[in-house]
């Protein structure tokens, strides 16, 4: 109740923070698109080695709106970083704050930006004639899949900013896990186009998930089974993950 | 009652022995001063006592609870104002308090009522709805004590508050504490490199030096215990015979160091030595430009009873 209560707190901190700096709104509405219109424009060609149903744009919209939410997870730890520089953690720490709620709130930021970019970037496609052939309860499906991807990777990138403590390792971090799991996964090509061994490895990439979730509540709106279960994983994902971070908070009080 | 008990501390990062056994105890409702160099391991001590970090081996009391033991319990009952302003720079004063407030479980209008007392305590109200990154220096540190302050503690912790301040704003934050260490009714620990600080604020010190409590006490006590004056004699030009007068004067005083062109000793009685020391000076053909003698600082007291300069030594720990 009491950590519940402190997230709150956290997270309106957080957003009343985020909305004073007019830059970080623009490049939050702005980036996800510029991602959607370069990526369909530059692939666009790919629709003929394609079976099935759907247009190149119906593919990717899904694949970008889940990229969007994993990059902005795992960026997300520089907040916690700036953070420990201005050691508002340290003022934390000393007082009666739970340690899961300076992660969650946190972790909850990242999901709620990644929902609110999955809204742009629907908005978007809709206008470049994407359908979403799921209809609500697809959104629905792609709001999850943004909002528990982006909390997956804002865990792990939170555990990494109280382990490193420094901003050029964690740029360096996000980079070295980042890059090989979205090529490892089926944000710009469907599985179909993959080799085998690539194919056997996105089944085990968290990353994944949310893309396949969405993307078959986007492009074919069925396999509602599949979606949730890997929403599922998800869940479990940025459960541990956040465990992962709070536990790190261990680590750090030991380095001070 | 003692509001904080430390007992044989003990703590090693790595290559430094920071805390080597510190032990000390704090009346309820003084003001106390940890006084050293910089790396003495003052914050270390701070850093524990506030359950940020823990020993190797010893133990703590704060307020009466286990620091080890019960750390939420000492945490609800301390007020922690770091070295480093802890001051969210995006949010404004008010709401860097409200926040600070709320984790320790107030709100409403008592909440509400706190945070407006102590925008005036520390006379933050015209910025309160300003973003504390315009704030300055000495703003964002009285903010920085209004936070640690919010919950009304009963033993707060000032972790140097006037390093980084300039002369001006420093003499403020001693007028501050001072007052509210009234207004609170608080007992506070103060670790400081000032040693006019530690003079001006602390009813009782201690002095750290290398992880151990060298002497405690009151600061008064501890310069009467020094019996005698210190003499400084400061040589005419730079005639190159420093070392000469720094072995004459040797001779007769003790604890001489060497400041530029200031030789200082100390001496039983400062009439009766002057006469000596420039005696044998004169016979030795060095000029002298002047001579003072002053009652012991706690600047001699640190030289007394580790052997060694206070202000090389601060410099050493901050490189």
């Amino acid at each position: 109740m009491q950590t519940a209560r402190q997230t709150g707190w956290m997270v309106v901190r957080q957003a009343r923070n985020l909305m004073r700096e007019p830059i970080w709104i623009a490049m939050m509405i702005i980036q996800p698109m510029l991602w959607l219109l370069l990526y369909g424009q530059l692939f666009s060609k790919i629709t003929q080695l394609q079976a099935g149903t759907g247009s190149y744009s119906e593919v990717i919209t899904p694949g970008i709106v889940c990229m969007n939410a994993f990059f902005g997870g795992m960026w997300s730890g520089m907040a916690m970083i700036s953070d420990l520089d201005r050691h508002v953690i340290d003022r934390f720490l000393a007082a009666p704050a739970s340690r899961l709620a300076i992660v969650l709130s946190q972790v909850v930021r990242a999901g709620i930006t990644a929902i609110l970019q999955a809204l742009i970037l629907l908005l978007v496609a809709l206008a470049l004639g994407v359908r979403v052939h799921g209809g609500f309860p697809g959104w629905l499906v792609v709001f999850a899949a943004s909002f528990l991807l982006a909390m997956a990777f804002a865990g792990l990138s939170h555990g990494l900013a109280l382990l490193m403590r420094r901003e050029s390792s964690m740029i360096a971090a996000a980079n070295f896990v980042g890059m090989p799991l979205m090529f490892l996964s089926s944000i710009l090509l469907t599985t179909a186009l993959m080799p085998g061994w690539i194919k056997a490895i996105t089944r085990f990439n968290p990353v994944n998930w949310g893309v396949d979730a969405a993307r078959s509540a986007v492009v074919y709106g069925n396999n509602w089974g599949q979606s949730l279960a890997h929403l599922g994983f998800l869940v479990a994902a940025a459960a541990a993950t956040s465990l992962f971070a709070t536990w790190c908070f261990r680590a750090y009080q030991r380095s001070i | 009652m003692d509001a904080i008990v430390v007992e044989e501390l003990r703590k090693r990062y790595k290559a430094v022995q920071a805390l080597d056994g510190v032990s000390f105890a704090v009346r309820e409702g003084e003001v106390f001063g940890l006084l050293g160099p910089n790396g003495a391991g003052k914050s270390t001590t701070v850093r524990v006592l506030t359950t940020l970090t823990k020993p190797d081996s010893g133990r703590a009391f704060v307020a009466g609870e286990d620091v080890l033991a019960h750390p939420n319990r000492v945490r609800r009952s301390i007020g922690y104002v770091a070295q480093d302003s802890g001051v969210d720079w995006e949010a404004t004063g008010r709401e860097n308090l409200l926040l600070q407030g709320r984790i320790h479980g107030m709100a409403g209008k008592p909440l509400h009522a706190r945070v407006d007392e102590l925008l005036g305590l520390v006379g933050l109200e015209d910025a309160a709805n300003r973003v504390a990154r315009g704030y300055s220096g000495g703003m964002k540190r009285r903010l920085d004590i209004a936070i640690g302050l919010v919950h009304k503690p009963k033993v707060l912790f000032l972790d140097e508050p006037t390093t980084g301040l300039d002369p001006e704003a420093r003499a403020a934050m001693w007028i501050e504490v001072e007052r509210l260490a009234q207004a609170e009714s608080l007992t506070i620990l103060l670790t400081t490199h000032y040693l006019e600080e530690a003079d001006r604020l602390a009813e009782r010190v201690a002095i750290v030096s290398k992880g151990k409590i060298v002497v405690g006490g009151p600061p008064d006590e501890l310069k009467r215990d020094l019996q005698g004056e210190s003499v400084s004699v400061e040589l005419a030009e730079q005639n190159g015979r420093l070392a000469d007068a720094e072995r004459i004067v040797g001779g007769i005083g003790s604890e001489v160091k060497v400041e530029g062109q200031v030789v200082r000793t100390r001496v039983p009685n400062g009439a009766h030595a002057i006469p000596v020391i420039l005696g044998a000076l004169d016979d030795a053909g060095i000029e002298v430009a002047s001579v003072t003698t002053a009652r012991p600082s706690l600047d001699d007291v640190y030289l007394h009873y580790t052997g060694r300069d206070f202000s090389a030594e601060d410099e050493e720990g901050t490189r």
